[in-house]
């Protein structure tokens, strides 16, 4: 499935991004060229071709790794984005990694504590998280604890202290909704018969939540975190705005600026490219946490 | 002579029943404390959008420059103090919401109108039409989708219109699937099948007995999805690709004074508690809903 819905991405993207008003052939040479430069330019580029023969040839460079070059600095699109990538992919597996660590945990006390104080205020939490802009929190993240304590950098890319900020920011989100979703799935795998069994026997309760429960519970969850891995992406594009990050988000963002068609395009290709592949591999990972769905392809 | 007398009955019966069901989800909505919060704070935030000319005036007070009362904080005369052009912060938050709430719900009936349309023909024929639309759908899927959203704005230019459009579009996938889905739960009940039987066309019984049947999922996705096309549109307006400056926007409002956060943190601080309780209201409102319309789940 992987590959044919990578064909569609690609050709859709590349249909919007044609829509761009104004000529990339002109944009390249500037407000100086002459007209026969421009189209030759033009002809060089292939950019009267129908649309169908400009993305077989995309496609067909894209095989060989190739993206294109940029307009605006002529270098190439592929070696900006393999130079940019491992910094965002830094960014968002750390803040994958930090929502998991504190969401499961977080989702599991408040299910078996349900109406408690600390689920209360957890779920309240929660919901003022999935609330909030990435891009404000960031700001205040910077005001509070940049500018005012000083703890860490406001921006850039200097060592693992700079990572804090923007990794906590585009966390947040994703930490709420999978604290949720692991609640809720867990308050409906303890009311299970099973687990009732469980404790008649006499597991003790922490068994009961640890070995029993848990493993159950976590199936939504997993789904959640590759949903939330496309969410993270698309956050990442702020986040890197507001922190400076020097990563594919942020190269995004600044290649609309300078109207920069074949980086635009090879970044929301590489994004789309990541989130399918996570979304494949927790597709595998289903299979190891929940036996049944092997079960049915045997 | 008997026949129209019966679907007469028939027809009250089934009305007062429709209403006595909405009036069951709103005495159950009441209940919920969260809910209520939400309700009140989201007719707030329509007051102001409504009353907004009687708050303050547009041209002088949210556009008009005042070079002299640049950058004050807070004090009775500016409730949330001015901006770095002497503009006053409550009156362009004030504004804002008219751009906010409008955007958001225009966006949301676009998603809703065409991937509903498309989502209830997949469910309700199945098959090859369902098969062909869910593929179509799968690659919009595959790209994150406020990336998907920034790439449409990129190409079409930043306007109000192209950004209910991309964020409209962007979204068309998830409605779809929810639309199909609750088409599906609906469609093999037997009175589908007597509508059917009686002679009655295809789109008569989507319209007139399935989507009725199967508004409540909708209605809890559609508020949730308003919520966060308002954050899409906020955060597409803070990478200057939504609204434009100088016309009041949340957003780009938190864009302009990231700048002088350093001293005048109050600047960053009302747009983003703007947006942050917007969308917190919907989402309470759509939680409320989810539990007043399927009490099983509570």
């Amino acid at each position: 499935m992987l590959i044919p819905v990578m064909l569609g991405v690609i050709f859709l993207v590349f249909f919007i991004i044609s829509l761009t008003p104004g000529d990339a052939a002109s944009m390249i040479l500037g407000d100086g060229a002459t007209e026969e430069r421009i189209i030759e330019l033009r002809d060089d580029m292939g950019l009267d071709d129908p649309l169908i023969v400009q993305y077989g040839r995309y496609m067909w460079d894209l095989l060989r790794g190739n993206m294109g070059d940029s307009y605006s600095t002529g270098r190439s699109v592929a070696g900006e984005i393999v130079q940019r990538f491992p910094n965002t992919f830094k960014l968002t597996v750390t803040a994958i990694f930090l929502s998991v660590l504190i969401s499961i945990p977080i989702g599991v006390i408040s299910a078996t504590k349900q109406y408690s104080l600390f689920d209360n205020i957890g779920m309240i939490l929660a919901l003022v998280g999935i609330s909030m802009p990435s891009f404000w929190t960031g700001l205040i993240l910077i005001i509070i604890f940049a500018l005012n304590l000083g703890w860490f950098p406001s921006g850039g890319m200097k060592g693992i202290m700079s990572l804090v900020l923007p990794a906590f920011t585009l966390a947040i989100a994703s930490t709420a909704s999978i604290t949720r979703t692991t609640r809720s799935s867990m308050l409906e795998v303890i009311r299970q018969d099973y687990i009732n069994t469980a404790k008649a026997k006499g597991v003790s309760r922490r068994k009961v939540i640890t070995r029993h429960a848990l493993g159950n519970a976590l199936i939504p969850a997993v789904t959640v975190i590759g949903l939330e891995f496309g969410i993270l992406l698309g956050g990442a594009v702020l986040t890197e705005t507001v922190f400076s990050w020097p990563g594919i988000g942020r190269l995004m963002v600044e290649s609309i600026q300078r109207k920069d068609t074949p980086m635009v395009l090879g970044c929301v290709i590489i994004f789309s490219l990541s989130f399918s592949i996570v979304n494949l591999i927790i597709d595998i990972l289903y299979a190891y946490i929940d036996p049944r769905i092997k079960a049915n392809y045997t | 002579m008997s026949t129209p007398t019966t679907t007469t009955y028939e027809k009250h019966t089934l009305n007062t029943k429709k209403k006595s069901q909405w009036l069951d989800v709103w005495k159950r909505l009441k209940k919920s404390r969260t809910a209520v919060i939400g309700l009140i704070l989201i007719l707030v935030f329509l007051m102001l959008a409504l009353f907004a000319p009687f708050i303050a005036d547009y041209e002088k007070d949210a556009l008009g420059m005042n070079v002299k009362e640049r950058l004050q904080s807070p004090s009775l005369t500016h409730w949330f103090g001015t901006d770095e052009f002497g503009r006053d912060i409550f009156a362009r938050i004030v504004y804002g919401t008219r751009i906010s709430l409008f955007v958001g719900i225009i966006s949301v009936s676009i998603a809703l109108s065409l991937g509903g349309t498309l989502g209830a023909i997949a469910g309700y024929y199945g098959g090859r039409i369902d098969n062909a639309i869910m593929r179509v759908l799968d690659v919009l899927l595959a790209i994150p989708t406020i990336l998907l959203a920034i790439t449409i704005v990129a190409a079409l230019g930043a306007s109000i219109l192209n950004l209910m459009i991309a964020v409209g579009i962007s979204n068309i996938p998830g409605f779809a699937r929810v639309v199909r889905a609750s088409v599906l739960s609906v469609k093999d009940q037997e009175y589908i099948e007597s509508a059917r039987a009686i002679g009655a066309r295809d789109h008569t019984i989507i319209l007139k007995h399935v989507l009725p049947n199967s508004m409540a999922p909708i209605v809890v996705f559609a508020t949730l999805k308003v919520a966060s096309a308002i954050m899409a549109t906020s955060s597409l307006s803070f990478i200057g690709l939504g609204i434009q400056p100088p016309t009041p926007e949340w957003g780009n409002m938190l864009a302009g004074g990231r700048a002088y956060i350093r001293d005048h943190m109050y600047i960053v601080l009302s747009p983003g508690l703007a947006i942050v309780l917007t969308v917190l209201s919907l989402n309470l409102i759509g939680d409320g809903l989810r539990d007043a319309l399927d009490p099983k789940l509570k």
